[in-house]
């Protein structure tokens, strides 16, 4: 079935791609018929950039356990920072 | 026996006149020939899609596939291109209807057209072709697994204002409908809805679920494939089309 579902994200931070790094600003994740996965569905993440060409973005499209046990690594990467200072507003970049 | 077909990306004039990218295959055979309208899946304009487009060729259909992402991202590939679109929040269905409008237009002034053109989707094109179907003036329809056509007012959108089922008094041609028995939405459930409006609104249609398939049967490089239910499918569009597509 198709979802139609979409949730997209403001981000900060940086995506390497083909041509090489390039600065991201939006995250857009949906679960449904993938690109190329061999799967009737995927959990599908895919890391842009506004204006930028249409090229110019990373996506990866998982199984939905696979997209659970990833969603863990990155809360379980996180908590063992300690220091919630690291923790800013997106957007709020080099502010002091 | 000529059953050679030609078959290449092309430029037309879709909603508002807008320039966009589509695929055209054409027998090489004398005409003259119907046309059908192949929207293509939410994966986008992709190689397996051309792949349809060019079947119909070789069965003798003038075969034309819009790229209903082309707005998003001109000239990119296909999966960049769906990306984009989905990125911006997917197709609206009026944008779909003019682009498919003006493929209804480039079939019926090609010089070997008799006339009759259909249009069959796949997928979110199956949707699709059920808005179309009951907005344009085509000769017949296919949708194939359709999801949404009958949806909630929690499903709809600013993209997609109306359910198109609740479009279904406003239907001009005959609709076949094939369906996996398997598939969660479009599910049996669903299907059955379907068939009851156009029963009560004294509709012409045909449909067909079939037993062991889910979603996107037809589509042989995933694991979707169901060979029994795409064969029996593709022998329901020949013999409708070929009924409802034959010059007069």
């Amino acid at each position: 079935m198709c979802t139609y579902v979409t949730t997209t994200t403001e981000i900060e931070g940086s995506a390497l791609g083909p041509q090489g790094w390039f600065d991201v600003d939006h995250a857009v994740v949906y679960f449904d018929h993938p690109q190329d996965a061999a799967l009737e569905h995927a959990l599908s993440i895919d890391f842009r950039q506004r204006n930028a060409d249409p090229s110019t973005h990373v996506a990866v499209e998982l199984d939905a356990q696979s997209a659970r046990l990833l969603a863990r690594a990155i809360l379980e990467a996180l908590d063992l920072v300690s220091d919630t200072a690291h923790d800013r507003p997106v957007g709020s970049k080099g502010a002091p | 026996m000529e059953d050679g077909m030609t078959a290449e990306s092309i430029t037309i004039q879709g909603h508002r006149g807008d320039d966009i990218e589509a695929y055209l295959a054409r027998p090489l055979a004398a005409g003259p020939f119907p046309g059908v309208v192949v929207i293509h899946h939410m994966p986008g304009f992709d190689r397996a899609t051309k792949e349809i487009v060019r079947t119909f060729a070789v069965y003798r259909y003038a075969a034309l596939c819009p790229n209903l992402f082309h707005r998003y991202a001109p000239g990119a590939k296909a999966g960049d291109a769906a990306a984009a679109a989905r990125a911006q929040g997917g197709v609206p269905d009026e944008q779909c209807v003019g682009d498919v409008a003006g493929a209804v237009s480039h079939l019926r002034e090609l010089a070997d057209s008799n006339g009759k053109v259909g249009v069959i989707g796949y997928c979110s094109g199956g949707r699709q072709t059920y808005v179309v179907a009951c907005t344009l003036d085509v000769d017949a329809a296919v949708d194939c697994y359709g999801g949404r056509v009958v949806a909630s007012a929690e499903e709809l959108s600013p993209v997609h204002p109306v359910a198109p089922i609740d479009m279904t008094p406003q239907l001009r041609c005959p609709l076949l409908g094939l369906f996996g028995a398997q598939d969660a939405n479009p599910s049996p459930v669903h299907v059955a809805r379907m068939e009851e409006k156009l029963r009560v609104h004294g509709k012409a249609y045909e449909f067909h679920s079939y037993e062991g398939a889910g979603h996107a049967f037809f589509s042989v490089d995933r694991p979707s494939y169901r060979v029994e239910a795409a064969k029996e499918g593709w022998k329901r569009i020949w013999e409708f089309f070929g009924r409802h597509l034959a010059g007069s």
